[in-house]
Order: C-alpha cells, then sequence, then structure tokens
C-alpha cells in the first residue's frame, strides 16, 4: 500500500504558462501520488485554473513538461489527454445545458465507445449493444453522485448543488484514472459541502486519484493529507495541511503581510 | 389502451405523429393529384419530384447547421459537384472534352459515387477550415459556395461552360415488371428507362425515406451526442474526450454527402446540368428551409422544404395570375392592361414576388422563432427561464 501510494500518476515538471507578459504559472513543480486526494489551494488569481487547464491541455504551457503515467502529455490535445485518463470539472460549471442529465453522462463516454461512422448509421448490434451499455453505466453513475431522479431532465434545469455533481458524474464517464475538480465546493453550504466531501472520498475508494483545486481552506484541510500552495503563479508551499497551515508565506498571502 | 398508445408514443416523441403524416401524405399524394386532374398528373408530379431534391437538401444541411451548429453558405456547391458527377459519368460529353471518351455508368452507380466525391470535397474544404469558429466558418463557405459554380463555368474545356451539359443519360432500372396498370401487357423488361415523372417521384420518396432513417439513427448515436455537445460547448466537449475537429469534420463531410446524392439525382431527372442552377441563392434556399422547419428536427426540416419550395416554386408563381383573375371577378379589370408607368397587374404583382416572399419569412420569424416543428433544444433555448421545470422524457433510452 505505501509502496504504490507513493508512485506519481501526475509530474508537473517545471511549468510556467505566460500570457504575453504576465506570468499566470511560475515555474511550478510538484507530483500526485496514486490513489491520494490532492489538493491545490491559493487565493483569487493565483494560477490554479491556469494550471489545470495547462495539465489537461486546453492552454498549453510555455515552458515546462506534464507526465502523467511515465508519460509526456505537455501539447497533447485536450480530447487526448482525456482519453488517456485525466477529467476533469470546470470552475465555472460548463455542462451541455440542452441535454438531458443522462446524456450528458453518456457523452462522458464517447471516447470509451467503439461504434464507428458506420455502425451509428446502419444501427449494428454491435452499436445496440454499446448504446444499452453507455445507458446502464450512466444511470449507475447517476445513482453514485446521487442525482438519478434528474436523469431525464434537461442540465440547465438541475439545481446548482446536482449540476456540480452531473458534472463529476460526466467526468467519471470517461473512466479516468486521474480526477481534476476546479473548487467543486464553490457557492455549498457548509452541509453541502461536507457531504460533496463524502463524494471525493468514495470516488477514491473506487480507484481514482482526484486532485483538487480549493479556494476554502477549511474544506481541503478536512479531506486533503497533501497540499500544495500556489501564490501569483509560485507555489509557496507544499506539504501536510499542519505544516500548511502554520508556513508564514502562506499566512502572508492569505491573510497579508503584517506590519 | 388508446390512451395508452398516446402517452407512450406520441406523446413522447410528436416526431411520431410528423412521421406518419408525411409518410401517408406522400404515398397518397399521387392518388389524390390523379383525381383532381382526370388522370393528368404529370406536370404536378414532376414539380413535387423537384421538391423532393429541396427535401434531401435540406434534411442534409440540417446534419451540419442544424446538429453541428456549423454555419455553411455555401451548400450549393456539393449540389453541383454532385450533379456534375453525374454529368461527367453518364453521357456523351466526355468525347468533347480532352479525354475523348464518353462514359456512361449507371445512374444508381453515379448515385453512390457522387456521395464518395461530394464528401471528399467536404473534406478538402472542412480540414483547413473547421479549426475557424462560427462567422468565420460561414465566410469560407461562403466562398466557396462562390467558386465552384464559377469553376464549372471557366472550365469550358470540361464543362461546356455556361451553356452546360444535356443529353445525359436516363436513369433506368436493370429489370423492369410490366403490366396492365401501364397499359402493357404483362412481362419482364430489361434496362426499363424511368421517365414518367411518377417513376421520379416514387425514387424520390424512397430516397428520403432512406435518408431520413440514416440521418435518425445518426442523430441518436454516439456521434448525435457528440455533435450536439460539440455545438454547445466545444471546450467541455473536448476535455470530455470528444475530437471536436474529427466531429466537426464528419458533420460537413455527411452533409456535403447528402448534397451530392441529391445533385445526381436533380442531374439525372432534368437531363441537364449548368452553373446557373447552382448559385447562391439555392445556398440560401435551403437554409431557409431548415431554419423556419426547425433547425435540428427531421420532420420540422422536411416541412420547412415543402412549404418554402411552393411558396416560391408554385405559388409565388401563381400570384400575378391570381390577382388578375381576381380584380377582374370583382369589377376592376381596368387595371389588367398596362397604362404609361403602371405595366399592369400581372407585372406589378410580379415585380412585388420577393417582398411577398420577405414578409412572409420575417412573419414566421417572428410568430414561431424555433421553427416550424422544432427539436426540443430549439424550443427550450428559445424558452430560456420561461418554463424553469421542464422534465423531458429521454426516448433515446431503451432501458429505463
Amino acid at each position: 500500500m505505501t509502496v504504490e501510494a507513493a508512485a506519481p500518476i501526475l509530474r508537473v515538471d517545471h511549468v510556467t504558462k505566460r500570457f504575453g507578459g504576465l506570468v499566470a504559472v511560475d515555474d511550478v513543480t510538484f507530483d500526485v501520488k496514486k490513489g491520494e486526494i490532492f489538493a491545490l489551494i491559493g487565493p483569487n488569481g493565483a494560477g490554479k485554473t491556469t494550471l489545470f487547464n495547462g495539465i489537461t491541455g486546453i492552454f498549453p504551457p510555455t515552458t515546462g513538461r506534464v507526465i502523467f503515467q511515465d508519460r509526456e502529455i505537455t501539447g497533447a490535445k485536450p480530447h487526448q489527454v482525456a482519453t488517456l485518463g485525466i477529467a476533469r470539472t470546470f470552475q465555472n460549471i460548463r455542462l451541455f445545458e440542452y441535454m438531458s442529465a443522462l446524456d450528458n453522462v453518456r457523452l462522458g463516454q464517447h471516447c470509451r465507445m467503439s461504434a464507428k461512422l458506420w455502425d451509428s448509421l446502419f444501427k449494428t448490434p454491435l452499436e445496440r449493444r454499446e448504446e444499452r451499455r453507455v445507458t446502464d453505466r450512466a444511470i449507475e453513475l447517476l445513482k453514485f453522485v446521487g442525482i438519478e431522479r434528474y436523469t431525464h431532465t434537461y442540465a440547465r434545469n438541475l439545481p446548482y448543488g446536482s449540476q456540480r455533481r452531473l458534472e463529476i458524474a460526466r467526468a467519471l464517464a470517461t473512466n479516468p484514472a486521474l480526477l481534476l475538480l476546479d473548487e467543486p465546493a464553490a457557492g455549498f453550504t457548509p452541509q453541502e459541502k461536507v457531504e460533496l466531501m463524502g463524494l471525493v472520498h468514495k470516488i477514491v475508494d473506487n480507484g481514482v486519484t482526484v486532485f483538487l483545486i480549493e479556494h476554502d481552506m477549511k474544506v481541503v484541510m478536512g479531506v486533503s493529507r497533501r497540499i500544495v500552495v500556489l501564490d501569483h503563479g509560485e507555489k509557496i508551499a507544499e506539504g501536510t495541511p499542519e505544516q500548511v497551515r502554520n508556513d508564514q508565506r502562506v499566512i502572508e498571502a492569505y491573510l497579508g503581510k503584517q506590519h | 389502451m388508446l390512451r395508452q398508445f398516446w402517452e407512450r408514443g406520441p406523446r413522447r416523441d410528436p416526431n411520431t405523429i410528423a412521421y406518419v403524416v408525411l409518410l401517408v401524405a406522400a404515398i397518397f399524394f399521387p392518388i389524390l393529384v390523379n383525381v383532381i386532374t382526370g388522370g393528368n398528373s404529370s406536370s404536378i408530379m414532376t414539380v413535387a419530384a423537384d421538391a423532393g431534391v429541396y427535401v434531401l437538401l435540406a434534411i442534409g444541411l440540417n446534419v451540419v447547421v442544424g446538429f453541428a451548429g456549423l454555419l455553411d453558405l455555401g451548400y450549393a456547391a456539393f449540389f453541383a459537384i454532385g450533379a456534375y458527377t453525374y454529368a461527367f459519368l453518364a453521357s456523351d460529353h466526355m468525347r468533347v472534352t480532352p479525354l475523348g471518351e464518353p462514359i456512361h455508368v449507371s445512374f444508381w452507380i453515379v448515385l453512390v459515387i457522387a456521395m464518395f466525391v461530394a464528401a471528399s470535397f467536404g473534406v478538402i474544404l472542412g480540414a483547413p477550415t473547421l479549426r475557424l469558429r462560427g462567422d468565420y466558418l460561414a465566410i469560407v463557405t461562403l466562398g466557396f459556395g462562390e467558386i465552384v459554380p464559377r469553376v464549372f463555368r471557366n472550365a469550358a474545356g470540361w464543362t461546356s461552360g455556361v451553356n452546360g451539359i444535356s443529353a445525359l443519360d436516363i436513369p433506368s432500372l436493370p429489370l423492369w415488371l410490366q403490366g396492365p396498370w401501364s397499359g402493357d401487357p404483362f412481362a419482364v423488361v430489361p434496362d426499363f428507362k424511368i421517365i414518367s415523372s411518377i417513376g421520379y417521384y416514387a425514387i424520390m420518396v424512397i430516397l428520403v425515406i432512406i435518408c431520413v432513417i440514416l440521418v435518425r439513427n445518426l442523430q441518436r448515436s454516439r456521434l448525435g451526442r457528440a455533435w450536439m455537445a460539440v455545438r454547445e460547448d466545444e471546450v467541455a466537449a473536448a476535455a470530455m474526450g470528444v475530437n471536436t475537429v474529427a466531429v466537426k469534420l464528419l458533420a460537413f463531410s455527411i452533409g456535403a454527402a447528402f448534397s451530392g446524392f441529391a445533385g445526381t439525382y436533380y442531374a439525372g431527372k432534368l437531363s441537364l446540368v449548368s452553373p446557373e442552377n447552382f448559385g447562391f441563392s439555392v445556398s440560401i434556399t435551403i437554409l431557409v428551409m431548415v431554419v423556419l422547419g426547425g433547425m435540428g428536427n427531421i420532420p420540422g426540416v422536411i416541412t420547412g422544404a415543402l412549404l418554402v419550395y411552393y411558396v416560391i416554386f408554385v405559388l409565388l408563381q401563381q400570384l400575378p395570375e391570381f390577382a388578375v383573375n381576381f380584380v377582374t371577378s370583382i369589377g376592376l379589370g381596368g387595371l389588367v392592361k398596362s397604362s404609361g408607368d403602371y405595366p399592369g397587374i400581372a407585372e406589378f404583382i410580379s415585380r412585388l414576388k420577393f417582398l411577398v416572399f420577405g414578409l412572409i419569412l420575417v412573419i414566421v420569424m417572428l410568430v414561431r422563432p424555433q421553427g416550424l416543428l422544432p427539436s426540443r433544444q430549439r424550443e427550450q433555448e428559445l424558452q430560456k427561464g420561461v418554463k424553469e421545470d421542464t422534465v423531458i422524457e429521454d426516448v433515446n433510452a431503451e432501458t429505463t
């Protein structure tokens, strides 16, 4: 267990992202280990989401490397990254609003399906079997995140909290080894946050590594064993919740310098 | 029991009714016309078969615009490519080109070839341009739509330029059973030439049915979902593992294939192709059919195509005649003659034709912006914030 837990699933190696003259992420290095809940925290504008976009290929890093399961994925296209086994959610929910919850999750399985154009055109037995399998799996996932009663509702008509859960279900549908959650508890009540963290634990128990961004330090301290702190694009601390909480630079970043 | 059927079938999927109505209408239309005209239905059936060409085109453009959300303003280009493919492969024309030898391939085989030729051009145009978004793509397709007819006009050595290519082969069936229904004795005829307008109508209905089945299968497949996702949010679709460029390219080339298909039929029926038949106005007409009928919904675009075709090619053409009859019957016969600047009622109304068409479009779009028979998504998009709690029944979910 300890040996396996120590193996890195994702390595962010001296990654820098510049937008023109602005350095959004500055030479950041860390490892995410297999089977853990890893957290990235930092104040607004620290570069957290930019780093996620760099990992998932939406905005590839300017310099540095991203290595996933011993394979360099720097500069890979988003759909390639997803196919390799990294799924994500978005800070500002990006569901397919005018598709049902079920279809959102079925779409998530797109890259795990093998029906070709021919199969789709002529509804071959392979296509039918696959559609049934995908539908069953989608319903299973909706139950897993606890929103099965919205199966046939348009994503946009779901309550806010259920939309966040649906996004997680859709990401899990891609059958990822690593799940990136971008502020999954944003806008949640304390009660909802507790429930969400329960869900995150359930996901990890199913063998998926979770890497999450969180703004709220309290939430993170409860679930993560290891935390990295970004501020102004730079990594300012890494360690256990206790270490991070007592780190002088982290306190300064969040509360400002003492005068 | 009837109620149960209603709840399960039509109410869940209103399209079922639309499909049944359309199919019944397609079957009974020739009979009805025959009765009304007293056995002299030929001219009306020709028009109906021509309308079918636009139905095919609208179904194809719907894949591009309605499903994948790509605005294609040069769709007629693929139509032209399909028609010229037939002209090249099934006439004596090749004798007068640098090739020197006529080619005669069967109509049915060219149908398939033209699909692939048009699809290939779709890929050639799409591959470099589908990275562009929205408006840019529209402009590129607009350019393509202008270039293709121009190439056919100017490459006169191969295409006879503005004169076009005429005397194309008449489509024929390899085997046909003739009998009393056509006024002949029973016999099996080989190489039966299709010349009757009802024959073309029948072929068109069969082609449309085939296309509807195929497109419906696509819409409800993995690919159809991916198109919808790309249309809604490209970034999210890509992050979920959808190769957005490949998926858009498929939509584009499948749309083109349908257009090529329709082009071959059109050329075979008319026995003539000319670069004048594939201008910008054709592309726009098809787009109007798709939008007015209900983007993304197959029965909707079929209805839209039929209605718009009827308005442009039948109703508006007859409008001057109606006007003459009308003013004569109410005793204002003096209006029929021209005098001074006034050209006479027929010409006067004829000049207003497209004003009337424009007005019809504006009114329809104001009253029913979602189209005549919209898809559920379109309907929802336009009702944003009105119904907050709509629960849809999912027609795809067989297991639920």
